[in-house]
């Protein structure tokens, strides 16, 4: 009775402690199918508490939670708003869609025996996830920080790939460094201002703004979540991990763990620095704006060349990262709405092709170009649904591709910038060639004689990731919850500052 | 208003969904079910705005009606209806769906009342049309699609960004009449040019389109060209450099369709030409000019088919589509031949055919407009086009010398096609005023009177008279014309690969300098798409690092010079 009444306030702890507490209790229970069951109603717990809290910033309230009853400034803070109350649903979500995917999807990839800790693993990546979103310290960002990255390296090291582990040890050595330069940055945010508490900093930074010790923390903490964030030509760790983790991981950690990165660089960058220094007084946009359009075009025109599905799909994650950023360049807040919207509508699209592919190496046995070829016959529902996601990559009406990629093109046209709408719609196009080439190879090639007879595809994998493709076309007709909360969270961010 | 009104492109589009499942007589019927009852839809429409959507604040409207959108639409059905009927007979089961869905996106342009949804079924239209081409199912109709598809997101890609500054200049998605007064409203013009076949451009056109199948072509030849035939009249109507666009295109047809010798590649060029036509009209834009441009339109859609039919029933029967391996059909044909000629005449604006009724209107507002040099380079058009296509046409294929050939006439259904499509050019020709009716503006022209017809017989003498003395020199040899096409198809793809060569070149130089240097870079771009090469290989983490401390160094410096 009293539990009910008191749960609303207490939803931004309950947030990062249900599934905090799920990973150990998993490794616990030593049991693959127990701890399945466990996480993944962890997960939908976590999906019913973000929407609450969602639910909760509607009006444009910030929730302030004051963890043991210590006030804001020395105690740690556990702070939603509406962009992370966003990304949190983004995150747990995903969340909940993947882990009812991942035991038809492990069950063929890892060892029985390493089930309980996959889950163990996956509750504690998503711990740290939703941690960092939820947060308003900056030294507790790099806790969860580690905590996400940490499991995420088990998570992509338990790929059946022997090459998995060196890509999981690639991603740990970036990882690392990134992480390094991250608690740099926040440890000369600490030295100039004495605080380590996200909102403090930003109320005291002005005082100090513009040594050197600021600009380096800037500096430092722009690079250590870029690479994070896989923004080009830091991006290089991405393709392989992952290429080479398994499939449900692939979907997870493609949905979110690079967008929760982009929500810390928007929240160092709005919440923190403020964009009077970085967008008045730095040539920050300009870089932003060249690494974006390098993404943009060097990684879709890399990604027209790979050999494998999965790569094309990493590739183009990192060429879609760009249109995020580019975004974020603008500065304005329809440029932000673009970022925002474009955060959740390629966490979908991604997911749902990444669950996909997964799909198709049950009966091809993997995701190289050469073994798929034909596939279009063999399996038409889930080589529809990858066109489908292909379709959202380029950005054709209908999809929610389409919708970010409008927004970035009416931020680019707010500034007058018809070239840079010319480079937007012209990297799409770059899009339309890796599509292009995968329907080639499944619909214009006969299907390899050693595929299996038996092309039963569970309908807890089906299930899944059809959701999610529907999605991707639901969200791309339907933009009241998209776009509504991405330009509700892009206008609190700018006026947070004023 | 609680009333329901189907959407007429939706109906064919959903029945397009549904063929694949359907098999033999219940297919025939739903193929010629389908279009009558998106017919039967179209016509129940009353005029106004009849669906409102509400899509990222702006105000949609996926089904308006008015005179001139109904005009379209109504011909763009009756073409899915015969073209259909023409490939009942059509092995491939990819096209008539295809091809369905193509011709109810071409509708759903025509009824769409603001922008975006143009857009949006300009897209559809493009995979569409691809599909059709594709369903010709041969190496070189696979290859002719991808330039297609290339040109054709190319203008989809330029209508966006064009459409996208409208919509913030303005804030209105309302399709309306708009100028080329801003950035926006240019690119949306070149938008609906690049489908309308104008220059530099209109190479895309007879590349593509003779790559179809026998039926395909046919399709093909009604919606693309004729869709942005529409949109430019509703929204550029009186833009006076498109008189001149329409007349460069109206010679270029004219031009290429005389040098050329495949009999299915002159009729693409001569659709240039005809558009070329309705392009000027709308570029004079009074309102006879405007009523010209669409009665041409409908009135070609219907004899341009007709040829594209008995072509392809000569195709289809033959194999052969070079105007110096046929000739002497009319022995075997005569129903073909009958269908192709009255085609033929209705091109050639022969009276009492649908062509004079429509053209004279174009050229007529030229003289009420005073333009004597549009009216000239008009009149001196419509002698070209009796030449290449109302005399050539034919007379290579069906006449001329006998190739020893002896086809049968086509199958009954195609056969039907035809006799139904020429009924309809005569039809118009000698009753025109219901088509009349069915015009945007009031109409108070009557297009036989004793100078018309006078002037236009002289016309059609004197360049049938011109055909058979220059006999000698039209006839054609196996010839390539080259185009501007040959750019992108052998230019740029040597450019390219000089390029590469070059890059090479230049990487094998560098490679090998570095190597006596000592460095062991393998920077062979040979290799660079092999496993392990620049492109595949999987970066050391040495080097990711140091990536990372560049970017670091950079930003330090970046922001301390500031």
């Amino acid at each position: 009775m009293n539990l009910a009444a008191h749960l609303p306030a207490h939803l931004p702890a309950l947030q990062v402690v249900l599934p905090l507490l799920a990973a150990p209790l998993a490794v616990l229970l030593r049991s693959g199918n127990a701890a399945f069951v466990l996480v993944t109603a962890v997960a939908w717990a976590a999906f019913a508490v973000s929407l609450g809290l969602w639910q909760q910033t509607g009006a444009g309230a910030v929730i302030s939670y004051a963890i043991g009853s210590w006030p804001a400034p020395w105690g740690i803070e556990l702070r939603v708003d509406r962009l992370s109350a966003f990304v949190l649903v983004l995150v747990s979500g995903m969340a909940a869609i993947v882990l009812p995917y991942c035991r038809q999807s492990i069950e063929r990839e890892i060892p029985k025996e390493q089930h309980y800790l996959f889950y163990a693993m996956f509750a504690l990546c998503l711990t740290g996830l939703l941690g960092i979103t939820i947060t308003g310290d900056a030294f507790n960002v790099f806790v969860f920080l580690e905590v996400s990255s940490l499991s995420t390296y088990v998570l992509i090291a338990l790929g059946r790939d022997r090459r998995a582990l060196m890509a999981a040890y690639q991603y740990l050595i970036m990882g690392t460094i990134g992480a390094t330069f991250i608690v740099i940055g926040v440890g000369l945010l600490y030295l100039s201002t004495g605080t380590l508490n996200l909102a403090d900093i930003g109320a005291r930074l002005p005082q100090v703004s513009g040594s050197r010790p600021v600009l380096a923390a800037l500096a430092f903490l722009t690079v250590g979540i870029c690479l994070k964030l896989a923004l080009f030509p830091l991006h290089q760790w991405l393709p392989s991990a992952y290429t080479y983790a398994p499939s449900a991981v692939s979907a997870f950690l493609a949905a979110t763990a690079t967008k929760v990165s982009v929500y810390v660089l928007l929240r160092f960058y709005f919440s923190v620095f403020g964009e009077s220094l970085l967008f008045d007084r730095l040539p920050l946009p300009e870089i932003m704006l060249l690494l974006s359009l390098a993404a943009m075009f060097i990684a879709s025109a890399l990604a027209i060349f790979q050999d494998d599905l999965k790569r094309i799909f990493a590739y183009s994650s990192v060429a879609q990262i760009g249109y995020i950023t580019l975004g974020l360049s603008f500065g304005s807040e329809s440029g932000l709405t673009a970022t925002v919207v474009h955060l959740f509508n390629h966490g979908l699209t991604k997911g749902a092709l990444f669950m996909l592919a997964g799909i198709l190496v049950i009966v091809a046995g993997g995701t190289s170009l050469s073994r798929l070829s034909g596939i279009g016959k063999a399996m038409p529902l889930a080589s529809f649904g990858i066109v489908l996601g292909g379709l959202s990559l380029i950005g054709v009406p209908g999809t929610v591709g389409f919708v970010s990629k409008w927004y970035l093109v009416l931020a680019a046209l707010e500034q007058g910038q018809w070239w840079l709408v010319m480079a937007i719609v012209a990297s799409s196009l770059l899009a339309v060639v890796y599509v292009w080439r995968f329907v080639e190879i499944a619909w214009f090639r006969e299907p390899r004689a050693d595929l299996p007879k038996d092309r039963r595809i569970p309908l807890s994998l089906q299930i899944p990731a059809g959701l999610l493709v529907a999605a991707t076309v639901y969200f791309g007709l339907d933009t009241s919850f998209t776009v509504g909360s991405a330009a509700a969270a892009a206008e609190q961010l700018l006026g947070m500052n004023q | 208003m609680a009333e329901l009104f189907f959407h007429p492109g939706l109906v064919l589009v959903l029945g397009a969904l549904l063929l694949p499942f359907l098999k033999g007589n219940a297919r025939n019927a739903a193929i010629l079910g389908v279009p009558l009852l998106a017919l039967f839809c179209l016509w129940r429409l009353p005029e106004g705005t009849l669906w409102s959507a509400q899509w990222l604040d702006y105000e949609l409207a996926p089904l308006a009606v008015d005179k001139l959108s109904r005009l379209f639409a109504t011909i763009f059905l009756l073409m899915a209806l015969g073209g259909g009927l023409f490939a009942l007979g059509q092995k491939s089961r990819l096209e008539i769906p295809a091809a369905f869905v193509y011709a109810g996106s071409a509708v759903g342009v025509t009824l769409a009342g603001d922008l975006v949804t143009v857009f949006v079924c300009w897209e559809l239209m493009a995979v569409g049309s691809t599909l059709v081409l594709w369903a010709g199912g041969n190496a070189g109709a696979f290859a002719a699609s991808r330039r297609y598809v290339a040109i054709h997101l190319l203008g989809g890609v330029i209508l966006f960004a064009g459409v996208a500054g409208h919509l913030l200049d303005t804030g209105d998605a309302a399709f309306t009449r708009m100028a080329p007064d801003s950035v926006a409203h240019w690119l949306i013009l070149i938008g609906f040019l690049i489908n309308a076949g104008a220059p530099p451009l209109s190479a895309w056109l007879p590349d593509a389109y003779p790559e179809a199948s026998w039926s395909g072509s046919v399709f093909l030849s009604a919606f693309t060209t004729k869709t942005a035939v529409y949109v430019l009249l509703r929204g550029f109507p009186g833009t006076e450099f498109l008189i001149w666009i329409g007349i460069f295109m109206i010679f270029y047809g004219i031009v290429y369709a005389l040098l050329e010798n495949d009999m299915r590649r002159i009729l693409a060029y001569s659709i240039v030409n005809q558009v070329g036509f309705m392009i000027a009209g709308i570029g004079i834009g009074t309102e006879m000019a405007l009523n010209g441009a669409a009665a041409h339109a409908f009135a070609h859609i219907v004899y341009k088919a007709l040829l594209l039919m008995s072509a392809g029933a000569v195709l289809a029967a033959t194999g052969r589509r070079k105007c110096s391996e046929l000739g002497g059909l009319f022995h075997s044909m005569p129903i073909t031949t009958i269908c192709g000629t009255i085609g033929a005449l209705a091109i050639s604006s022969f009276p009492f055919t649908s062509g004079f009724i429509s053209k004279s209107m174009v050229t007529q507002a030229a003289i009420d407009g005073h333009l004597l040099w549009v009216w000239l380079a008009l009149a001196a058009a419509s002698a070209g086009v009796f030449l290449h296509a109302g005399i050539k046409f034919p007379w290579f294929v069906f006449f001329q010398k006998d190739s020893g050939l002896r086809p049968a006439d086509p199958p009954a259904s195609m056969r039907w096609a035809m006799i139904a499509f020429s009924f309809i050019c005569i039809a118009l020709g000698v009753w025109p005023e219901p088509l009349y009716a069915l015009l945007p503006y009031r109409v108070d022209y009557v297009p036989y009177t004793g100078a018309h017809v006078l002037t236009q017989l002289q016309l059609l003498l004197f360049s049938g008279l011109a055909f058979f003395v220059m006999l000698p020199w039209l006839k054609r040899t196996l010839t390539i014309t080259l185009d501007v096409d040959w750019v992108y198809r052998v230019a740029l793809t040597g450019l390219c690969r000089a390029v590469g060569r070059l890059l090479r070149g230049l990487a094998a130089g560098i490679d090998g300098a570095l190597r006596e240097v000592g460095g062991a870079l393998d920077a062979d771009l040979e290799r660079a798409r092999q496993p392990g090469g620049l492109l595949l290989r999987n970066w050391p983490t040495g080097s990711m690092a140091l990536w990372t401390l560049v970017m670091l160094l950079a930003y330090l410096l970046f922001y301390y010079l500031h």
